[in-house]
């Protein structure tokens, strides 16, 4: 790779984040009863407990919670959007997009683009991209880009602990507008089969450890290498960092390799208390990375979905992020609101009970 | 199969959208286009802010039809701020106790399937206790 080539994508007109919104159903699985269940409460586990969506909630119903918030923050009508799309792995339909029913619920305008997005778990930055791309085009001025999921975990799988549901959403607009502008992102991707599912298959398969060295590893730390020697940063120039967390060590690993400390991603590692949110899981770290963040605070997001590629952003708070935060609630009230259930609700809860 | 008619109702139940009587403000849930308050036609379209509170309530452990996969469950009368008041499933109760007065917002939640697992997926409005803003 030539490092004066251009690879970042810059937009036209200087683009940002608008609003912001989080969602995460109240319901956590912990671990130990996973450990309870299927390993004789024997053994570690990679995150302390997982969020689980209630009898009445999935992809759909968590984007709309999610996009609520992100208007109400953005203090802008939904009738403005040019667009609405949403990343995620569980759709509720293979066909019918999710998308028509968010901007249907929202109140978003009939002459809008509307599209479902596939990638793993960095569906959801792409949709990012795509609306930074459409407003910094000056197609249209806000566009809002959704990253949310109910990912599924094969009963007794290692998937299990962290498969979790919750989900952010982002109005982009243009920077002068913005609570946290995007400089630039820049993208990574190959054809690496670290996890899939095929048609019509209800779980997933993942290549075990595969995953982790020239999947997770590989493609996040070339995205974040990337976006910093071409704008010519360091990890000492952000406040903060969030990567995607499939699980607790990924992302600290990962972190630290790059010279990031522990200070700089605890805001945004969530996964220890939620698990992992798939096309959320970035995205609603960086929701509770900007519920804190200071003007002028700089921050690194980097998202990674399986098949594989990574989503990079370089972003900055502006003065607005003080008028906008408690317009809706807070990714940490998410995270209280929390009910605790058993393997058996879980079960019940997640379609895991035959029933015909 | 009841397509056209979730599809008519889809405004009101996503969103929930109802009518603003034009001569006397009344506001009015569901759309019904004859304000209940005057008389006069009233065909303008008004935005709910979602927000009311517990008029009555019962659960339901018997329940009909195409509900079973979330019984029990708990029906309440809710009052909108803007006055109506309608009929519509409580959720994310877990311990709360519910109470006549209990502030409720609106949220947009999987209210069933039509039919079996091969049919539309009906989206609408429930209530659930006010999520404590900081």
């Amino acid at each position: 790779m030539n490092d004066r080539e251009n690879l970042l994508l810059k937009p036209a007109r200087a683009v940002g984040i608008v609003g912001y919104g989080v969602y995460i159903p109240q319901y956590r699985l912990p671990a130990s009863e996973i450990l309870r269940i299927w390993a004789g409460d024997e053994g570690g586990a990679p995150v302390k407990e997982k969020a689980v969506p209630g009898l009445d909630e999935d992809t759909i119903t968590i984007s709309i919670e999610a996009a609520r918030n992100a208007l109400a923050r953005a203090g802008i009508d939904a009738q403005k959007l040019r667009a609405v799309w949403v990343g995620s792995e569980s759709h509720p339909y293979v066909v019918k997009p999710s998308s028509t029913v968010v901007a249907e619920a929202i109140g978003a305008s009939e002459h809008i683009q509307a599209a479902d997005l596939e990638f793993a778990c960095k569906a959801g930055t792409e949709a990012v991209v795509a609306a930074m791309a459409l407003v910094g085009s000056k197609m249209g001025d806000y566009a809002l880009a959704i990253g949310a999921d109910t990912a599924q975990g094969k009963p007794g799988d290692a998937l299990e602990f962290t498969a979790a549901a919750g989900g952010a959403a982002f109005v982009i607009g243009p920077a002068e507008n913005a609570l946290a502008t995007i400089a630039a992102s820049y993208s990574y991707v190959t054809d690496t089969p670290d996890f899939w599912r095929r048609q019509h298959q209800v779980y997933p398969e993942h290549g075990q450890r595969f995953t982790g060295e020239p999947a997770y590893f590989k493609h996040v730390t070339a995205a974040a290498q990337t976006m910093l020697s071409q704008l010519g940063t360091t990890a000492a120039d952000y406040a903060f960092a969030v990567f995607h967390q499939p699980n607790t060590k990924f992302p600290q690993r990962v972190a630290r390799e790059l010279g990031f400390s522990k200070e700089q991603i605890e805001t945004g590692l969530l996964s220890p208390v939620i698990g992992n949110t798939y096309a959320g899981a970035s995205l609603v770290g960086l929701t509770a990375v900007l519920d804190i963040a200071k003007p002028g605070d700089r921050i690194l997001v980097v998202s990674y979905g399986s098949g594989a590629g990574s989503d990079a952003f370089d972003m900055r708070v502006t003065d607005l992020i003080e008028e906008r935060r408690n317009k809706a609630p807070l990714t940490q009230q998410y995270i209280e609101r929390r009910i605790e259930i058993d393997y058996a609700t879980y079960a019940r809860y997640r379609g895991k009970i035959v029933m015909k | 199969m009841e397509i056209p008619r979730h599809w008519r109702l889809q405004k009101q139940r996503l969103a929930l959208v109802g009518e603003v009587c034009p001569h006397c403000q009344a506001k009015i849930f569901p759309a019904r286009d004859v304000c209940p308050e005057c008389g006069g036609e009233a065909k303008t379209a008004f935005k709910f802010s979602g927000k009311g509170e517990v008029y009555s309530f019962t659960t339901l452990h018997s329940v009909p039809a195409g509900f079973e996969e979330n019984a029990p469950y708990t029906v309440a009368l809710v009052k909108l701020d803007e006055g109506p008041i309608i009929t519509a499933q409580l959720t994310d109760v877990g311990e709360r106790e519910v109470k006549i007065g209990t502030p409720v917002e609106m949220v947009t939640r999987r209210i069933r399937q039509d039919g079996d697992e091969r049919g539309m997926l009906i989206y609408g409005y429930k209530f659930r206790p006010v999520l404590r803003m900081s």
